[in-house]
């Protein structure tokens, strides 16, 4: 008799679940109908709650400012664009249905995001084989554009997929070169949190430190969603490190950093772009002073091109952390529109009616031939669909504040 | 240097405050046989409960020395109001329920707390920074901060104040004899009601308290911290043998030191370097468990059935 009830009890929330699931599409895809016919969609996934939330919503904003000059200066005539953007929990699954809806969408015509790179993995597919152009303004793994083995011979995987950020190939070798030039660093502990983006780059900075004559004291990996460090903290100790390498997110490198300082290590830790973002500062407290982070590109308040961005945003109250990536995913915005307008002028000013088969398509090739100047320098890609603009930069916390320490450009 | 005392250390203040959330667990499973698999929340309330006595009723540049008492006693208020109202309106109802029933409840209380929490507290979407004791003291070789003397004073304390609580007192005697067997408790004029509660309120503040030391030591909390700690916790709850509340500390503590001892010197045993290193902490831990439960299925202190409450 139980059993009985619940069979019934699961297949009731089952089609409920269903059900709902099903209503959820069906109002996604009235919404991008909705509205005049000439408006186009431009899609954005990034984890707009939760984890990494701050670096999500500078990417949203930015993208929402790309869009809101561009319907005001009229770029392309005739055609609006609008904003749809989706939280992905920094979570791949996530991600991957928020693709799935993009590419659905008549209206949609691009994408800008994700934020992680274990993410952007889950996307790349569902973008290719919708042939729908995908612009990460962050994604910094090789592996996304140069293939598995980028190392031996590249080859791109994915023919819808851009970047407006450099790769960690060329973050962590930067971080190594500062490392050991900058701050005559010699003994580097290297810990990472086991994810594609964290793991890549304590990879690439253990082999640049040791190749530059550095010593590596020790290496860890760190589970995300980790609290305690401990033990960890101890090794570190022990090992007799001068400098500590972090390859993962501002979530664990800021307790780890307080850990190690409390515990008398008085060492700095170094990471790449995924902890530089103010909320380290704010959860590490005092124990973040001196340490150091990569970012790919230079920041946004020193580019003088993107005053007016900054200013927008600013103005506007947007949430969130425009200096790491807001630029770069205006710029990776302003390409998509920019290869919408191309696809007009070559239709002879109209839009052309089919999107999905034929719009889609001609955006693809409009990006890979993109060549403009935008606020974070100049934009175009190569043919592995990276960015030409390999910018980085070194901060390091001064005074409660991120500052920019060295910033150049970088080649391996 | 010879790390073995620190990380001892190291493992004992994990395990202290795993022993501390795990006395929720196990008083409420000792009593009515539920899993409360939202009293990791109840945790995670209890420390946004002291946040916000410190940054929100207590005037800026209080002394540490005041605020931490009241930020205990915010929290506790916190922890406990959420673990009795779970009780009464979540878990009362389904008391006649089939287990299955209350065990799904608690899952989805445990989801709907972490909501609230992100979506209603001020900022805590993110990690929130809590006032920290970080002044450190070195004793040889180890070296220890306030929070961390705090945590264990704090955690002996609340042991001991139990322990008598349960042997001497009434309604100590009457949580043994509601365990024991709560119908007969009941005919013998036992409100066992009223003794549920109190195993609630009991567990709530115990988590209250491991919060505190929580957001002392680590210096942040925010909404997902009761998830994890929680898992570990029902780990030393059981580790320890689930109904026993000296078991709940020692399985606490037994965990710590297994998980830090995993971390570091697992990997300086030949051929074993993938295996170790704090990212095989967990794997480590739950294997302890798998072996302990094959071994001794009633855990390490489970046959004394007798002070179970």
């Amino acid at each position: 008799m139980r059993q009985r009830s619940l069979v019934i009890l699961t297949s009731v929330l089952t089609t409920g679940a269903l059900t709902l699931t099903a209503c959820g599409s069906r109002d996604n895809g009235k919404s991008g109908d909705s509205g005049s016919g000439n408006t186009l969609t431009i899609g954005v996934d990034a984890p707009l709650s939760g984890e990494n939330s701050t670096t999500g919503l500078g990417i949203q904003y930015g993208v929402q400012i790309a869009v809101d000059d561009a319907n005001k200066n009229n770029w392309v005539p005739g055609v609006k664009f609008k904003v749809n953007a989706l939280d992905d929990k920094a979570q791949p699954a996530t991600g991957q249905s928020n693709a799935t809806s993009l590419v659905g969408d008549d209206k949609t015509i691009g994408a800008v995001g994700p934020l992680n790179s274990g993410v952007a993995q889950s996307m790349q597919q569902v973008f290719t084989s919708a042939n729908m152009v995908e612009i990460s303004p962050s994604n910094t793994n090789p592996e996304l554009t140069q293939g598995k083995n980028w190392q031996t011979s590249k080859k791109r995987p994915f023919k819808t997929y851009f970047r407006t950020a450099t790769t960690d190939a060329l973050q962590g070798g930067f971080a190594a070169t500062y490392a050991y030039n900058g701050l005559k660093k010699k003994k580097a502990f290297v810990v990472d949190d086991k994810q594609t983006y964290g793991a890549g780059l304590a990879k690439i900075f253990n082999a640049s430190f040791s190749k530059l004559g550095g010593k590596i004291a020790g290496t860890d990996h760190v589970n995300t969603g980790d609290k305690d460090f401990s033990s960890l903290v101890t090794r570190i100790k022990k090992s007799g490190a001068d400098i500590l390498y972090y390859g993962g997110q501002y979530d664990e490198s800021s307790l780890i950093t307080k850990q190690l300082k409390d515990a008398g290590v008085k060492i700095p830790l170094f990471g790449g772009d995924g902890m530089f973002a103010s909320t380290y500062i704010e959860t590490a407290g005092k124990a973040s002073e001196g340490d150091l982070a990569t970012s790919v590109g230079v920041p946004a308040d020193t580019l003088p091109a993107a005053k007016q961005f900054i200013q927008t945003y600013k103005s506007k109250g947007y949430k969130g952390d425009y200096a790491a990536y807001g630029a770069y995913a205006y710029d990776a915005a302003t390409a998509i529109i920019k290869a919408v307008k191309a696809a007009v002028d070559a239709n002879g000013g109209k839009l052309p009616s089919d999107i999905k088969n034929g719009l889609r398509a001609k955006v693809v090739d409009g990006v890979q031939k993109a060549n403009f100047e935008g606020i974070t320098g100049k934009v175009s890609f190569d043919q592995y669909g990276d960015t030409q603009n390999k910018q980085l930069t070194v901060y390091q916390v001064e005074n409660g504040k991120w500052k920019a320490v060295k910033t150049g450009t970088f080649n391996g | 240097m010879n790390t073995l005392p620190q990380q001892l250390a190291n493992g004992l203040l994990l395990g202290s405050m795993y022993g501390l959330i795990a006395i929720g667990y196990t008083m409420v499973y000792g009593i009515v046989q539920l899993i409360n698999f939202a009293h990791g929340e109840i945790f995670m309330t209890g420390a946004f409960g002291a946040l916000t006595v410190y940054f929100y009723i207590l005037p800026g540049g209080t002394s540490m020395w005041a605020a931490v008492p009241l930020m205990l006693v915010g929290g506790g208020i916190v922890a406990i109001l959420v673990a009795v109202g779970a009780e009464r309106f979540a878990y009362r109802p389904l008391r006649q329920a089939p287990r299955l029933a209350p065990l799904i409840t608690a899952i989805g209380l445990s989801l709907a707390l972490q909501e609230v929490v992100r979506n209603f507290y001020p900022g805590a979407d993110k990690a929130r920074a809590f006032p920290s004791l970080d002044t450190t003291h070195d004793l040889g070789s180890v070296t220890i901060k306030d929070a961390d003397i705090f945590l264990i004073v704090a955690a002996a304390v609340c042991m001991s104040a139990l322990a008598w609580f349960v042997r001497k007192s009434r309604t100590g005697r009457a949580m043994q004899a509601t365990a024991q067997d709560p119908d007969t408790a009941q005919l013998m004029g036992i409100d066992t009601n009223r003794i549920i509660v109190v195993a609630f309120a009991i567990g709530g503040f115990f988590a209250a308290v491991a919060a505190v030391s929580y957001g002392l030591k680590y210096g942040n909390i925010d909404y997902r911290m009761g998830f994890l700690m929680g898992l570990k916790a029902f780990t030393a709850a059981v580790l320890g043998g689930i109904g026993n509340i000296y078991g709940a500390m020692l399985g606490g503590l037994v965990l710590g030191i297994a998980e830090t001892m995993a971390a570091t010197y697992i990997n300086n045993i030949p051929g074993m370097q993938q295996l170790g290193g704090q990212s095989w902490a967990n794997v480590w831990a739950f294997c302890l468990l798998i072996l302990v439960l094959l071994l001794r299925p009633q855990g390490l202190l489970g046959e004394r059935v007798a002070d179970r409450a």
